[in-house]
């Protein structure tokens, strides 16, 4: 018997399984490019690079803040293939326990197996260089490198700011921003976040099954590289504000310096303050939250803007100059010191207006403020006590007292002058009158003023009459520009030439035997300042003093403020006149007077904040 | 017979074939295996150079063979088939173990594997036996014998355990089929094939029962069916055969009836209980019942990306991403056809499978042109293990199949393999030359 026909059998069935196999193929490689897709998405990677942020100078070109680098590693936990050896190596190389590590691999495969997320943030680059030779051995393991910033000046971290993750609320704002991208967190990396920060880039690379770059895909044809961010120059002199942190420390206040001709900031000391390399990396949240929760001294609240003071007896000089300007006195006016309606202090009896300055005489200015609250224009006090106060209000503005100034810092406070509608408030409409409120005439009352503000009362005078809004970034990147409302020239409304007067009786203030700012006196410079001393209830009194340098042609107006030490004369007179003369002439001539400074602890805490 | 006629006899379609698809074989190891650093395709480092040697000692081989007499390689068949077997028993208990299983000799980092020289031994002793003038295949015993012959290596390979060569072994069905084995036999093996994978479909499906509050397996469902159709059967046979005819027919009924309930049940068992888990998940990967990318169906999935990639032209000669970057496991071995397909699309890997068919139908025609039934047997015996091959590593790497380790012939490297093919085809080209001296 022979089964020849059965050949036709056994040849259909090797035709139809080649047919069959020839059809799968069609199917998978003609019809469809899933496959084709899915092929690219495993060899083909793409790889963020990020910018480096814009370095920050100051106004001598001196580096204040840089960058540095660091490296995140990532983890893909499908890679993983031994777990159990690797977590001991690796864990080992990271310095951290085998705990951590495994519940970070936990975290890690929570997120995704496929998609590499963060395993361990920031490592700083000199454990990094030990690591990234062992690397190749734990293909589940992707360094990403990353730039944060370093302090070789440590000094102003207020007003430096520092950076931070950016958070899920930034990112619904500005889609521009990914997980993981650093923002600007206060300070002047926040204001100036968009100038700072740069461009993300991106290299397209092909990868083996191994993760690993083997090279550029398409020779880098659809790379884009990443731009870095602009630098800024800040108006900040380092080495003065260096200066101003070493000498307020120890003690609770702030310093604020200004060049009056363009409104640039010298020098913004709030102190106590933290080393901006504190809140850098790693240890910035265990950091924060230290100094967060030191509220007694407050290392993290930036007193320049937003301590808020009585401004004391150096708002008797407005007063003088709205006086002056309103024509309710003139210079030769003397009015008794009549110590039954309001106290004073010092062997003076009839001044004329300079001299009451000199002698900073309550009942003189009491009479000034009584003049331009009380006009006489209405029979009833009170009406007339209100168009007076809406008047004066107006003109105190005008120095820029009452609102924020709008400097380039977030934060800054505006102070508080008084006007009719919280006199309305507190005592009812037409209830009040110049008798009421007569305290604002000394700068007492219900006026607030915060340190920057003062500076910039300082600047005013020694320009005799207007101002710039005070700035912190006198350039930014290539083309030197600056934002433009720093441009404008705000005037105060006073005539200059009323201002002599002013200068005069604070040149005496200082230079005249017995002024109360004696102590400010300097060899060389002529330094025109005026004391203050604010009352504080029960507590002891702060020490105030502003003042501009040198007379002629001034280069410097400065504020200083020292909390619970007294009189204005006896602290912060001295240490604005350091100031003046570290950076007029780039060194001090008494070191005595210096050190007496530095000696001066006084981080007084009020009963209410232990 | 002298030289000029033997080259005459030669049948140079399968030579020609042969060549172009070791050669073809040999360039695309290459390309798997390509290293910037290793650039020769003779470097013996590499697999690629390895190979090379291979061929040359195939090369040695087809001399050898050729040079032999057709009645000495008849006459030595037995004798070859128990040095197999002595070689299956030897590495059982001399053999290297790899990924846990024995199966082989290693010599250095030369190594030689029985498994693939055993079926030359079945080929030629089952076409030694089935020709002998005394056996008549019909013959209870002679089936038997038969069975045995195959069977016995089957279970030495079993036991390394290499359960994809005795998958191959299985291809002697074919051969048998062609010699008398009833037809019905190969159609219940379909038959049954079939039922059991709609059984696995069937059986993670769990069903409600109406009226019931009771929850049962899918292919109880299933055999409930086959009741039904069983029913429907014995009256439709009732109604519509003829009286005479009828006892047959329900015999056959009740046969199928009885064999499907039993499969379907028994096939639950024996996948839960005889397989191991990888093997499982292997299988329900394959049906579509269970996904794993990162584990067992990772090689699949990474085999279909490589292939489906290709598109129609290929991504070119060593221009593959998968293939460079050893996206694919095992690549120059199981796995091959990815390479193929990646590199040279739908034009490429269909190429391939057309010249695999030509080949396979050329053999085909030349068992039938024998006269002597030793020849012929062993003719499709060869074409039967080379389909085998081809069927399982090509429907594996296109996700037909299951992951079962078996080589592609020709492509996939190694010389145990390379070699084996090799004698067969030579073989069976050096006993067809000689078709024309042989009367019958």
């Amino acid at each position: 018997m022979d089964f020849k026909e059965r050949s036709w059998v056994i040849i259909s069935i090797i035709l139809i399984i080649g047919f069959i196999f020839i059809v799968r193929l069609f199917f998978l490689q003609v019809t469809t490019d899933h496959w084709a897709q899915k092929s690219a998405s495993i060899t083909e990677k793409k790889i963020t690079t990020y910018p480096a942020r814009g370095l920050i100078y100051d106004r001598n070109g001196r580096l204040m803040v840089a960058n540095k680098a660091v490296y995140d590693l990532m983890i893909l936990p499908a890679d993983v293939k031994n777990n159990e050896s690797d977590s001991v190596e690796v864990s080992k190389l990271l310095d951290i326990s085998t705990k951590e590590y495994q519940l970070a691999l936990y975290k890690a495969r929570e997120y995704s197996a496929y998609k590499p997320s963060t395993f361990v943030e920031q490592i700083p680059a000199e454990q990094f260089g030990y690591l990234v030779d062992q690397l190749y051995k734990y293909p589940e393991f992707i360094p990403v490198p990353r730039t944060l910033r370093s302090y070789p000046i440590p000094v102003a971290p207020h007003t430096i700011g520092y950076i931070s993750e950016v958070s899920p609320n930034q990112i619904k704002q500005n889609p521009y921003y990914k997980s993981g991208d650093y923002i600007g967190a206060s300070g002047i990396e926040k204001t100036y976040e968009s100038d700072l920060k740069g461009e993300r880039g991106v290299r397209y690379i092909v990868v083996d099954v191994h993760n690993k770059e083997i090279e550029s895909y398409k020779k880098g044809a659809f790379d884009k590289a990443a731009v870095s961010g602009n630098d800024l120059i800040l108006s900040i002199d380092a080495l003065l504000q260096e200066y101003g942190e070493k000498l307020m420390q120890n003690k609770k206040g702030s310093i604020v310096a200004i060049e009056p001709k363009t409104g640039e900031v010298l020098a913004l000391v709030s102190s106590p303050g933290y080393n901006p390399n504190k809140l850098v990396g790693r240890e910035r949240s265990e950091n924060y939250k230290k100094l967060a929760a030191n509220d007694s001294l407050g290392p993290l609240f930036n007193r320049t803007l937003n301590a808020q003071y009585r401004p004391g007896s150096v708002f008797k000089i407005i007063e003088a100059l709205i006086g002056l300007e309103e024509g309710v006195i003139k210079p030769e006016t003397r009015i008794r010191c009549n110590r039954g309606i309001i106290n004073c202090h010092g062997a003076h009896s009839n001044d004329d207006l300079k001299n009451a300055i000199i002698h900073s005489c309550n009942p003189y200015f009491r009479d000034v403020y009584r003049r331009l609250i009380q006009r006489g224009e209405y029979s009833s006090i009170y009406k007339d006590s209100e168009a007076g106060l809406k008047s004066w209000r107006k003109r105190v503005m005008n120095f820029g007292f009452g609102a924020p100034l709008g400097i380039d810092l977030e934060g800054e406070k505006s102070g508080q002058v008084p006007g009719v509608s919280l006199y309305d408030k507190w005592y009812g409409h037409g209830r009040w009158a110049f008798s009421t409120i007569y305290s604002n005439s000394i700068g007492e009352g219900e006026l607030l003023v915060v340190p920057l503000q003062m500076a910039n009362l300082a600047a005013i005078i020694a320009n005799k009459g207007y101002y710039y809004i005070p700035h912190l970034v006198k350039s930014i990147g290539d083309q030197n520009a600056i934002r433009s409302e720093y441009t404008v020239k705000h005037e105060s409304m006073i005539a200059p030439e009323h201002f002599d007067l002013v200068q005069d009786a604070m040149e005496a203030v200082v230079n005249q035997t017995g002024g109360t700012a004696r102590r400010a006196r300097s060899k060389d410079i002529i330094i025109c300042g005026k004391t203050g001393t604010v009352e504080n209830g029960d507590y002891p009194d702060h020490s105030v003093f502003i003042a501009f340098a040198p007379r002629e042609n001034p280069k410097i107006a400065i504020a200083v403020y020292v909390e619970y030490a007294g009189f204005g004369g006896t602290w912060a007179a001295p240490i604005a006149s350091l100031m003046i003369e570290k950076y007029l002439k780039g060194d001090i001539s008494n070191q005595r007077k210096e050190q007496r400074i530095l000696d001066f602890k006084n981080l007084y805490i009020k009963k209410t904040e232990e | 017979m002298n030289r000029p006629e033997l080259l005459k006899n030669i049948d140079w379609i399968i030579i020609g074939l042969y060549v172009v698809l070791v050669i073809a074989g040999w360039i695309n190891i290459y390309a798997a295996n390509y290293q910037p650093n290793h650039p020769s395709i003779f470097d013996p480092t590499m697999e690629y150079g390895k190979q090379f040697r291979w061929i040359i000692g195939a090369g040695i081989i087809i001399f050898i063979i050729l040079m032999l007499d057709s009645g000495f390689i008849i006459n030595i068949s037995i004798p070859a088939y128990i040095a197999t077997l002595v070689l299956l028993i030897g590495v059982l208990i001399f053999g290297k173990e790899v990924n846990g299983a024995k199966s082989w000799f290693g010599f250095g980092s030369f190594g030689i594997q029985p498994s693939e020289f055993a079926k030359v031994g079945v080929a030629m002793a089952l076409a030694r036996y089935l020709s002998l003038p005394t056996t008549r295949f019909y013959d209870l015993n002679s089936k038997l014998i038969a069975y045995a012959i195959i069977i016995i290596p089957s279970v030495l390979i079993a036991l390394q355990p290499d359960i994809g060569t005795v998958l191959v072994f299985s291809a002697f069905i074919l051969t048998l089929y062609r010699e008398g084995l009833s037809g019905n036999i190969l159609l219940l093996g379909i038959l049954a094939i079939i039922l059991s994978v709609i059984s696995l479909l069937f059986k993670p499906i769990m069903v409600t029962l109406p009226l019931v509050d009771l929850s049962i397996q899918g292919q109880y469902v299933l055999m409930f069916f086959i009741l039904i159709f069983g029913i429907i059967s014995y009256f439709g046979i009732k109604l519509f055969v003829f009286p005479r005819y009828r006892k047959n027919k329900y015999r056959l009924l009740l046969f199928g009836f009885i064999g499907s309930m039993l499969l379907t049940f028994s096939v639950d068992r024996v996948f839960e209980k005889g397989l191991d888990n990888h093997q499982k998940t292997r299988i329900n990967i394959l049906l579509g019942l269970e996904e794993d990318p990162l584990g067992a169906g990772y090689n699949v999935n990474q085999s279909k990306t490589a292939i489906g990639s290709g598109r129609i032209t290929g991504k070119g000669f060593l221009k593959g991403q998968l293939t460079k970057y050893k996206y694919v496991p095992m690549q120059s071995t199981d796995f091959i056809f990815c390479t193929i397909g990646e590199e040279w699309g739908f034009i490429g890997s269909s190429t391939v499978i057309i010249l695999f068919m030509i080949l396979l139908i050329r053999i085909i025609i030349i068992a039938e042109r024998q006269k002597q039934s030793y020849v012929r047997i062993f003719a499709y015996s060869v074409a039967s293990i080379l389909f085998l091959h081809f069927l399982i590593n090509i429907g594996m790497a296109i996700g037909l199949a299951p992951v079962i380790g078996i080589p592609l012939p020709f492509f996939s490297y190694g010389g145990s393999s390379l070699w084996a093919f090799t004698i067969l085809i030579f073989i069976l080209i050096r006993l067809d030359a000689d078709r024309v001296n042989f009367l019958r």
